[in-house]
C-alpha cells in the first residue's frame, strides 16, 4: 500500500547543471496579491520548460543576496505547461523580499524535490483533504489534479481551516468548489468577524460535519507542525488506518538535495523521502509530530 | 595490490619530489597541538603525531565554500537581470599525508554522502584531486580515543597508499593503481620481501593490546541501545550540562552538515551563495517558520547528535557515524562524551529492564 520508502523521484536537477547548487533563473510573469501576507506568484521557467512535478513537492526559491528557501507548488501538473504558480507568505527575511518583487523580475529556482502526495494510490477511492491555512497551497496542487481527473476518483471531500476571514486563501476557488455537487467543501476560520456567518473554530470542529466509509477513503493532511496531532485523532475516529492518512512536514531545509541535514526526521531527510508521509510511517520515527 | 618498502630515510625524498606536482598536506606541530597544515618542508611532517583538533575534513570539506557567484542587474531596457555561475574551490592537485585509520573512516562516509542520491560536484571534483596517504596507529592517541570499540583501528579501503612504521622502514600498502604510480615514480621504494611481511604482520598484531575498549556493549548493538533509550533520563541530564556551543560537532571527521548563506558585495550586485558548516547542537538549526522548533530543547539536541553517531548514519549509508577518534570528548568543556553517554544508555536500561 505505502509506495517503497526510498526516495520516488529520480535524482535529477531538471537541467543539468553540474552543481546541484545553482539555482535556474526564471521569470515572474504575474504577481497576485491574495491576502495580506500571502502573494500568488506565477513563475515561467527558461524557455517554458515544465517544471515537471507531482502535487506536494516543492521548489527551492532564491533570490541571490538574500537567499533561499523551500516553497510548495501551488499548480497542479494538469494545470502546469508553461508556467506552474506559487503562493509564498511573508514570514521573514527572503520571503519579504519576494514579496517586494514585479513582473518580470527574475527569482532562481532549484526542484522540485522531495516525495509528493501519491496521485495514482488515490485513484478509485473517496478523498478527504483537511488543510489548515497556508496549507492550503501544496493541498491545492492536489485538489486541481483531481478535478481535472475527476472520474477516476470518488468523493472528494474538502476541509479548510483559516484562521480568520481575512486570512481565507483561493476565495474564487473556495467558490467553485462550493458549487459544484461533487465536491463536499467546509470551511472553518477560528477567530470570525461580525460579517462571519460560516463555522467557527479550529478544523477539527468540520469533521463532525462529513461522515466516510472508512474502507474506501484516504485522508490528506496539510497545514503547521500543532494542528496534526488533532487531525489524525479525528481522522483515526473515523476508522482510518494510519496507512490511509498522509501528511506534509514542515521542516527547515537548507539544500534541497538530502546533505544539509537540516530536514532530518530521525533518520530520514523530509526532503528526499518527503515531504509527504504516511501517518504509519510517522508513527515510527519518535521524531515525527 | 602490492607491498612496498622505503627506509624512514627517504621518506623526506619522496615528500619532496611530490611538492613538484601537488599541494602536500600532513600533520605539523603548532602551538597549540598537531594540526593537518601545507607543509613547505619534508622535516615539517609529524607522521608520530598523537592527534589533531581539527580532522583533515577541511580539505574534503572547507569551513567556507563558495558554491556560485551571482551578478545581479538590470539590462539597458530597465528590467532585472541575474547571472549565475557555479564555483568549485579547492580543487587542486593534494596529497593529504600522514592520515590515520579513524579519519579516512570518516572520509569514506563523506565519499558516500557525497556522491550518493544527488552528486554533489563540489565535493566530487575536489576529492579526484586529492590523494591518501594513511599511515598505520600503532598506540592509541591518547585516553579519549575508543577506535578499537569502533573497529577503526585498521584502513578502510579508500587509501592510495598506506603506511606502517616497521623498525627504520615504512612498509608502503598500495591502494589504488594512482597511488602506486607516484610511489614508483616519486620515491626509492622496492617491492617487499617474505621477510618484511613477516615482519609488518609481527608489528600490526602487536600493536592490538596496546588499544583498550571503552565500551560496554559492542559496536553493533549501540543502534538498538539507542532505540530502547529514546526516552531515557541520561537525555535531560546531559541537555542540563551541554553549552550548546557546537565545539562538537565542529571537531568531528564525520560531521557534514552545513547551512547556505548568500554573501552580498559593497556594490549591491555581485555576491556569492556560500555553504559553512553547521551544528545541530545550535538552538535554530531545525527552527522553521511560525517559530515551531523541532528540537527546541538542548536535551533534543544533544540526542539527536547521539542518535546520528550511533544509528541514524548507519542506518542511510551503511556506515558508523562515529570513528571513535576522541575529538569531541577533547573539544567539549562539560564533558559529554561518547563512550559516557553510550556507557550510561546502557546501564540506564539495564535497571530498567531489570537484567
Ligand atoms: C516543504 C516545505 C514547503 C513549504 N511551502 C511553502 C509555501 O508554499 N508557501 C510559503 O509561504 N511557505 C512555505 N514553506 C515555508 C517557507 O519555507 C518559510 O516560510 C521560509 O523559509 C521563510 O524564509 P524567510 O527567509 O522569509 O524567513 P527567515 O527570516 O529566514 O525566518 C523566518 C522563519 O522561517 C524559518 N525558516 C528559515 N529558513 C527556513 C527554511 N529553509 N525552511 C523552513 N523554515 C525556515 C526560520 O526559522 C524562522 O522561524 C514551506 C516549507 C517547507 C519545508
Ligand atoms: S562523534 Fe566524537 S569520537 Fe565520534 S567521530 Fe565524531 S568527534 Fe570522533
Ligand atoms: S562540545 Fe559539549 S557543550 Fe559544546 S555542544 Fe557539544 S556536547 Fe554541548
Ligand atoms: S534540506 Fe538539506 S538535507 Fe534536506
Amino acid at each position: 500500500m505505502i509506495p517503497n520508502l526510498t526516495t520516488t523521484t529520480t535524482p535529477r536537477a531538471y537541467n543539468g547543471h553540474t552543481s546541484i547548487y545553482l539555482p535556474t533563473i526564471a521569470t515572474i510573469e504575474d504577481v497576485h496579491n491574495e491576502t495580506e501576507l500571502e502573494k500568488i506568484y506565477t513563475v515561467r521557467l527558461p524557455g517554458g520548460q515544465n517544471l515537471g512535478h507531482t502535487p506536494g513537492q516543492f521548489v527551492m526559491v532564491s533570490l541571490p543576496g538574500v537567499g533561499e528557501a523551500p516553497i510548495s507548488v501551488m499548480s497542479s501538473p494538469s494545470r502546469t505547461g508553461q508556467t506552474f504558480r506559487l503562493c509564498i507568505r511573508n514570514a521573514g527575511d527572503l520571503t519579504n523580499v519576494i514579496h517586494q518583487l514585479k513582473p518580470g523580475d527574475k527569482v532562481g529556482i532549484r526542484g522540485p524535490f522531495g516525495r509528493g502526495f501519491p496521485v495514482d494510490l488515490y485513484k478509485g477511492k473517496d478523498v478527504l483533504i483537511a488543510a489548515g491555512g497556508l496549507g492550503l497551497a501544496p493541498a491545492r496542487s492536489l485538489i486541481d489534479e483531481i478535478l481535472d481527473n475527476r472520474a477516476n476518483f470518488g468523493r472528494l471531500i474538502i476541509l479548510y481551516g483559516a484562521r480568520s476571514p481575512a486570512e481565507i486563501l483561493f476565495r474564487d476557488a473556495l467558490a467553485e468548489w462550493n458549487e459544484r455537487d461533487d465536491v463536499e467543501s467546509l470551511l472553518t476560520v477560528d477567530r470570525p468577524d461580525e460579517a462571519w456567518l460560516g463555522h467557527v473554530g479550529v478544523i477539527t470542529r468540520l469533521f463532525e460535519h462529513i461522515q466516510v466509509n472508512p474502507y474506501h477513503t484516504v485522508a490528506i493532511t496539510v497545514g503547521p507542525p500543532v494542528m496534526y496531532r488533532f487531525v489524525v485523532m479525528e481522522l483515526l475516529g473515523k476508522g482510518l488506518t494510519p496507512e490511509q492518512i498522509w501528511m506534509s512536514f514542515e521542516r527547515r531545509m537548507k539544500c534541497g538535495v538530502g546533505k544539509c541535514g537540516h530536514c532530518q526526521v530521525n533518520h530520514r531527510y523530509s526532503c528526499q523521502d518527503g515531504p509527504a508521509w504516511t501517518y504509519a510511517e510517522a508513527l515510527a520515527f519518535e521524531e515525527a509530530l | 595490490m602490492s607491498l612496498y618498502i622505503l627506509s624512514k630515510e627517504k621518506l623526506p625524498a619522496f615528500v619532496e619530489a611530490l611538492q613538484a606536482g601537488f599541494r602536500v598536506v600532513g600533520p605539523v606541530r603548532t602551538p597549540t597541538g598537531f594540526a593537518f597544515e601545507e607543509i613547505t618542508q619534508a622535516d615539517q611532517l609529524q607522521l608520530d603525531y598523537t592527534t589533531t583538533i581539527l580532522p583533515p575534513k577541511k580539505y574534503f570539506l572547507p569551513q567556507r565554500e563558495t558554491l556560485f557567484k551571482y551578478h545581479t542587474g538590470s539590462n539597458p531596457e530597465g528590467a532585472q537581470s541575474v547571472d549565475v555561475e557555479p564555483v568549485f574551490q579547492d580543487v587542486q592537485p593534494t596529497v593529504i599525508f600522514g592520515m590515520h585509520t579513524c579519519d579516512m573512516s570518516g572520509i569514506m562516509l563523506y565519499d558516500k554522502v557525497f556522491s550518493e542520491g544527488f552528486r554533489d560536484e563540489h565535493y566530487m571534483t575536489r576529492r579526484d584531486k586529492m590523494v591518501i596517504i594513511g599511515i598505520e596507529c600503532l598506540h592509541p592517541c591518547d585516553d579519549a580515543s575508543f577506535c578499537k570499540d569502533m573497529g577503526t583501528l585498521t584502513a578502510p579501503p579508500i587509501y592510495d597508499l598506506h603506511m606502517t612504521e616497521v623498525d627504520d622502514d615504512y612498509l608502503i600498502d598500495t591502494g589504488s593503481e594512482k597511488g602506486e604510480r607516484l610511489l614508483l615514480n616519486y620515491s626509492e621504494a622496492k617491492m617487499a620481501t617474505t621477510d618484511h611481511m613477516q615482519r609488518l604482520g609481527r608489528v600490526l598484531s602487536a600493536k592490538w593490546p596496546r588499544f583498550r575498549m571503552r565500551l560496554k556493549m559492542s559496536k553493533d548493538q549501540t543502534p538498538s541501545l539507542l532505540t530502547l533509550g529514546y526516552n531515557a533520563h541520561i537525555w535531560e541530564e546531559l541537555g542540563e550540562r551541554c553549552l550548546a556551543c557546537g565545539s562538537c560537532t565542529n571537531v568531528c571527521p564525520t560531521c557534514f552538515c552545513f547551512d547556505v548563506q548568500d554573501e552580498l558585495d559593497i556594490n549591491m550586485q555581485d555576491g556569492e551563495r556560500v555553504r559553512v558548516w553547521d551544528s545541530c547542537q545550535l538552538h535554530e538549526f531545525a527552527l522553521v517558520a511560525g517559530g515551531h522548533n523541532f528540537r527546541e530543547s538542548k536535551a533534543s539536541r544533544v540526542r539527536h547528535r547521539l542518535m546520528r553517531k550511533g544509528k541514524y548514519i548507519k542506518q542511510v549509508h551503511g556506515l558508523s557515524g562515529c570513528t571513535g577518534c576522541g575529538r569531541c570528548e577533547r573539544a567539549c568543556l562539560v564533558d559529554i562524551t561518547i563512550p559516557g553517554t553510550l556507557n550510561a544508555l546502557h546501564d540506564e536500561m539495564k535497571v530498567e529492564s531489570g537484567v
